[in-house]
């Protein structure tokens, strides 16, 4: 059984359902972020599992307990908040041994015990100063000291690195993944950066407009999105549009053709099985679109000739806009591994642009 | 991967909108909370409203309800019940609508504090504008000096210029060394309807200050530089961008000089002559002197929706609109 | 940025206006001349009469006792106004904490008055002090309401989060992080009862004074340089008073 069930959760303000009928299950030990875009109601359901608001219907379920008669202090479950919530009158030590105090922990196994917290994020050093004479890092250390202090069961961390510089969110991420692996403490996590949800979880759920578009492990959530949206939301895709002009079952899925306004026919696959006539779209991430200016793919390859129509330099990569002859854009990302090569190709070059026919993916509707 | 220009999810760009929205919306009234509204918030909204309502709401009502009670007697108020019957009667509103004396007080009280809030909007205007462009670490201090006057006692702050305008002060002996020469009557300043409008200005500048100042404060000083820019000099850009943009902390100001100057009677009494009655003194005269207290509790009443007509009024007006 | 010197004279015009006058009261305070008219030469002959003033130690006392218990009494009343305001949804309680500052002070004396008298209760320092609190309240509920909305909401929470029941989170974490506020408002209550002339002047009855009351009559009746005094003493105390709160809550005293 899962440690942390949310089943059938819906939570409105006013006609506004900020979470949707969403029913997840979380494993014992797991990393699992809640990833979407700003009011797709991620931290709605953070907070209504922290017990700070609670579900319109549906139940959240704790080892096999409903948390709904629980107010936010009688829950095994801490939060990690966003602008960290540090008690500004009490020292590090001070904010630390709260909830111990809170426990009725007593006065030395309390030391001990914040010693051990304060040790295990860095900051032992730091125990007798105050929230403001510390940095952005150390603040998030001590929220998270605070909170792993009595064990719980459940860790809730909302936007925890929002509020931090690139460099410093890098390093914290890696922290972040080493410490919940030595506690062992479920995390939930909140956020609407993509990039930090693959690098940290173990599942996400992406959400839109108050449900889950998908649950799945990263590297499923990158390679194989289901809607649109998530194809959308996740990194970057191109999406071409079209209707299913033929489909033949291939291995556990079906090997689609498609026919595509300003592009032509699109091979692509998908693991269900699609009946001819129906629309969708092609998803094909634009690393794995590969441009050149001779024909060189192979009979199974999907290509199509164009020009370059933009590009902008990132540095370690190019993004090549390719207008296709008929007029579809077709984005390809170049890495820049050459020596002393900043770019390939000129705005206006005559280019072809192809991609495996197992580099796309199918999505329905 | 490491780029994302179309979404606008930059990490650390994005503001927590979420979290932001979501506090606007739940958090500030969040469900765990309604499950503390039985006991908690009545132990703490509680203690509070009963003393008002028995302190304020009520004493209110009784005012409304004497001023449909004949006077009494012996002044006061008749008793609510005779013989069995309520003893209401529109008496009194009959007597103030009935007599153009009133309505002339009333009309004097309202000139003078309309006069009182444009002298202290024109003196206000270009202190809170000193200090709103003033650096930012004297501006705190710029404006206690401001406020420190109007926390010292109303009485003093009045009684200061009874020394000012009195007749062997230095300005009284200066202004009759010019007039008298001129075979012109001695004058005297103090009694006044000058030296009531004088401390009535004194009184209530703060009020005018400190919502002008709260308003200029947040101007962008960009605003200017561009208005300059584009060939504005200095009157233009104070009347093209400047004062338009605070014309919500004009009327804010307006109203806080306007209402309480409406009900003042101290001033007048102090430093009025004979023919400085406003309609405080009329209610106070009501009330201690006359002692008839229907028509006493009339006038407030009308005071009353006076003053929070205008109080609704500059709030609408005020109201916080887009702002650029 | 450019300041023409325009502003400049009008701003220090500004502020000598609001301050000649009550340098005047306090010069002349010394002045040894019955008549505040010219300087004669320098005296603390008006603050030893002051003392020796019976009439005038007593009003001091009554002041300082309505201003102590109506201090107090709405300080609490006012934290607990603020607090309800700032977190439940009420329409009742604003209207009631904030229309009393908003109408002309002269109506709320005689509401009083009328309710004192209806009610058979003697007019005095009791009732002086009961009407105190009720515009009071309104005062400190502001600005502790102010402090609140500046408060990170999550502070709240976070406590909840770590186990504290609503009483201990509002003990441990909301309490302490107000407490500025709160104690400016007191002495922001006291400041306005000690000077408050016009409630108390329809509540007080015939036989009980206050140092505004006293001033008052003094300057009804006959003027005289120890009315000065008085004034500079009780400017004085206002003075250390509002630098007080304004230590404690910046931006407090803004509010009203």
């Amino acid at each position: 059984m899962a440690l942390l069930e949310i089943r059938n959760v819906t939570r409105r303000f006013g006609d506004f359902a900020a979470v949707d009928d969403v029913s997840l299950a979380i494993e014992a030990g797991e990393f699992f972020t809640l990833l979407g875009p700003s009011g797709c109601g991620k931290t709605t359901l953070l907070r209504m599992i922290a017990g700070f608001d609670l579900p319109d219907g549906g139940a959240i379920v704790l080892d096999g307990k409903d948390l709904a008669g629980d107010p936010p202090e009688r829950r095994p479950v801490r939060t990690v908040f966003q602008s960290y919530a540090l008690f500004p009158h009490m020292t590090v030590a001070g904010n630390v041994a709260f909830p111990l105090k809170m426990a009725k922990v007593g006065g030395a196994e309390t030391d001990r015990q914040v010693w051990a917290a304060l040790e295990g994020v860095q900051l032992a050093g730091k125990a007798d100063r105050y929230p403001h004479e510390l940095s952005g890092g150390q603040k998030q250390r001590v929220a998270i000291a605070r909170a792993l202090v009595t064990k719980p069961r459940v860790l809730l961390l909302d936007e925890p690195l929002a509020a931090l510089d690139a460099k410093l969110r890098e390093q914290l991420q890696l922290e972040l993944i080493n410490l919940q692996k030595d506690v062992g403490i479920t995390f939930v996590y909140v956020t609407h950066d993509q990039t930090e949800a693959l690098a940290l979880s173990h599942r996400i759920a992406v959400m839109n407009h108050g449900r889950v578009e998908q649950l799945d492990e990263p590297s499923r959530i990158y390679g194989f999105p289901r809607t649109r949206f998530v194809a959308d939301f996740i990194g970057h895709c191109n999406l071409f549009d079209g209707v299913v002009a033929a489909s033949a079952p291939s291995g556990g899925g079906s090997l689609v053709d498609l026919d595509v306004a300003g592009l032509g026919r699109i091979r692509t696959l998908t693991q269900a099985s699609v009946p001819a006539g129906s629309k969708g779209s092609v998803a094909v991430r634009p690393e794995k679109v590969r441009i050149s200016s001779s024909v060189t793919q192979g009979a199974d390859d999907n290509h199509c000739a164009g020009h370059i129509r933009d590009f902008l330099y990132m540095g370690d990569v190019t993004m090549y806009v390719v207008e296709a002859t008929g007029g579809q854009r077709v984005e390809a990302l170049l890495a820049n591994s050459e020596a002393g090569r900043t770019k390939f190709f000129e705005a206006g070059d005559a280019v072809e642009a192809a991609w495996r026919f197992d580099a796309g993916h199918f999505i329905p509707g | 991967m490491r780029w994302k220009p179309r979404g606008g999810s930059m990490p650390g760009t994005s503001s927590p909108a979420e979290g932001a929205g979501v506090s606007a919306s739940g958090a500030r009234h969040p469900s765990w909370q309604a499950r503390d509204r039985g006991t908690g918030r009545w132990l703490v909204s509680g203690p509070p409203l009963a003393y008002l309502l028995v302190f304020f709401a009520i004493p209110a009502l009784i005012m409304v309800v004497a001023s449909f009670t004949p006077p009494g007697e012996y002044g006061g108020l008749a008793p609510l019940f005779e013989d069995g019957k309520a003893n209401l009667t529109l008496e009194a509103y009959e007597r103030l609508a009935g007599d153009p004396i009133y309505w002339e007080v009333f009309a004097k009280s309202v000139v003078y504090a309309g006069i009182t809030t444009l002298c202290c909007l024109v003196l206000a205007y270009p202190l809170a504008m000193l200090v709103a462009r003033s650096p930012r670490k004297y501006r705190d201090l710029l404006m206690l000096l401001v406020i420190l006057p109007f926390w010292s006692n109303f009485l003093i702050r009045v009684y200061a210029w009874m020394i000012i305008l009195g007749p062997q002060s230095a300005l009284s002996r200066a202004v009759n060394a010019v007039v008298e020469p001129l075979g012109f009557e001695p004058v005297s300043l103090l009694f006044s309807s000058f030296a009531v409008l004088v401390g009535l200005v004194y009184v209530h500048l703060p009020f005018m200050v400190l919502p002008l100042y709260a308003n200029l404060e947040k101007h962008d000083p960009a605003l200017l530089d561009a208005a300059q820019d584009l060939g504005a000099n200095a009157w233009q850009r104070f009347w093209r961008v400047t004062f338009p943009l605070s014309l919500p902390g004009v009327w804010a100001g307006a109203a806080l000089v306007f209402i309480p100057a409406l009900g003042i009677f101290a001033i007048p009494d102090i430093l009025g002559g004979t023919e400085d009655t406003l309609i405080g003194n009329l209610i106070k005269q009501q009330f201690l002197e006359t002692r008839d207290w229907p028509f006493g509790s009339v006038l407030s009443i009308v005071l009353t929706a006076i003053a929070l007509a205008l109080a609704g009024l500059a709030a609408w007006v005020s109201r916080p609109r887009r702002t650029a | 940025m450019k300041r023409s010197w325009a502003l400049y004279a009008a701003a220090v015009a500004g502020y000598l206006f609001l301050y000649v006058p009550l340098v005047i009261v306090v010069v002349y305070s010394f002045n040894d001349s019955r008549l505040n008219a010219e300087w004669v030469g320098f005296t603390f002959d008006w603050y030893r009469r002051l003392f020796a003033n019976d009439e005038m130690i007593q009003a001091a006392v009554n002041s300082l006792a309505i201003a102590a218990v109506a201090s107090l009494v709405s300080t609490v009343l006012g934290t607990m106004a603020g607090f309800a305001m700032h977190r439940y949804r009420s329409r009742l309680l604003p209207v009631l904490v904030l229309t009393p500052i908003a109408i002309p002070e002269i109506l709320m004396g005689v509401s009083l008055l009328l309710f004192f008298v209806l009610l058979n209760f003697t007019l005095g320092i009791v009732s002086v002090t009961l009407a105190h609190i009720a515009f009071c309240i309104g005062f400190v509920a502001i600005v502790v309401r102010s402090r609140l909305a500046g408060m990170d909401e999550s502070l709240t929470e976070a406590a909840r989060d770590c186990g504290a029941t609503p009483a201990q989170a509002f003990r441990l974490v909301t309490l302490p992080l107000i407490m500025p506020a709160v104690i400016a408002g007191a002495l922001m209550a006291f400041t306005l009862s000690i000077d408050d002339f016009v409630i108390t002047f329809f509540t007080a009855g015939a036989g009980t004074q206050t140092l505004p009351l006293q001033i008052y009559s003094m300057i009804k009746i006959s003027v005289t340089p120890e009315v000065n005094a008085v004034s500079t003493l009780l400017m004085l105390l206002t003075l250390v008073l509002i630098v007080l709160a304004s230590k404690l809550a910046p931006g407090a005293l803004r509010t009203s």
